[in-house]
């Protein structure tokens, strides 16, 4: 029987959830995936928020994620709208070629 | 404080990290969205565990329902589920920089966490409180709309922007192929 998880392991994994969602905005040039990778992020420290709410017997942490995950929609809706804005100007989703500024 | 149930924490984790390296380093956009979606099923399994119901609620009902279908919806519409090559063109240097920062950060936070002493003392939400004031839903709605009034109406007002800026956004420009769309809109409004 294996013991039961620390509060610790979990934050640990959230940590790890997060710097995979890092590794992604940094690597990838696809502006999609890059908005993948920051709802990554955003999910890691949702659920830092609850960890800590479940440590301290606490309501603030959920609430706090009620609200992240209602900025998130919005973000995302956003963003969203934005690639596709990109996408109508310059028929392209790819960072390396969205040199608007530069020429 | 109740323990969290080892065999089940661990599967949902494992299924998440793994789903998160898939989602960052697929080639194919809709294949990183599908493992994207298996991410945030995890995720909600993990806040279930954790006595967060609403939370793991919300996470499949916004998350993998509502803002993944976006994100399906803008790959299609894009056309670009070809595989994309836009990892391989990231200097291997970088990309060895930026993995191994991000090992460090991992092995710091690890420390940091494992580390950290005992906490403040425990607050008034323990799991047999919840449950006595009729489960965490409840508990949640009740300070929703008492002690947390004023930020749950500016979330409303900051969807509507949401919204409006979205719509802004994707919207048409007037001034583009405004010609080769008169006779249509003549037609449209007449």
């Amino acid at each position: 029987m294996l013991p039961a998880v620390e509060p610790w392991v979990v934050l640990s994994f959230s940590s790890a959830i997060f710097f995979i969602g890092l590794f992604g905005v940094l690597v990838r040039r696809n502006l999609l995936i890059i908005l993948m990778s920051i709802e990554l992020m955003l999910n890691a420290v949702n659920l830092t928020y609850v960890t800590f709410s479940h440590q301290l017997a606490s309501m603030v942490g959920q609430m706090s994620v009620f609200f992240i995950i209602t900025v998130a929609a919005a973000e995302s809706a956003v963003g969203l709208g934005l690639v596709i804005a990109l996408y109508r100007t310059l028929k392209t989703v790819d960072t390396d070629e969205i040199t608007l500024l530069k020429d | 404080m109740n323990a969290i149930s080892p065999v089940a924490f661990y599967a949902f984790a494992g299924l998440a990290l793994a789903f998160a390296l898939l989602t960052v380093l697929k080639k194919n956009p809709v294949a990183s969205a599908f493992s994207l979606v298996m991410v945030f099923f995890s995720f909600a399994g993990i806040y279930a565990l954790l006595g967060a119901h609403l939370v793991a609620t919300l996470q499949v009902l916004v998350y993998a329902g509502a803002i993944m279908v976006l994100f399906v919806f803008v790959v299609m519409l894009l056309n670009s589920d070809a595989p994309s090559f836009d990892l391989r063109r990231t200097p291997l240097l970088f990309r060895v920089a930026a993995a191994v920062v991000s090992l460090a950060f991992v092995v710091l936070f690890v420390r940091v966490f494992k580390n950290t002493g005992s906490f403040a003392p425990a607050g008034a939400f323990t799991r047999e409180a919840i449950d006595a004031a009729g489960g965490n839903t409840q508990v949640i709605a009740e300070l929703m709309f008492s002690e947390y009034t004023l930020p749950f109406e500016l979330t409303s007002v900051l969807l509507l922007a949401g919204i409006v800026g979205a719509v802004a956004l994707a919207k048409r420009h007037a001034g583009v192929k405004a010609d080769e769309r008169k006779g249509s809109a003549n037609v449209a409004s007449g």
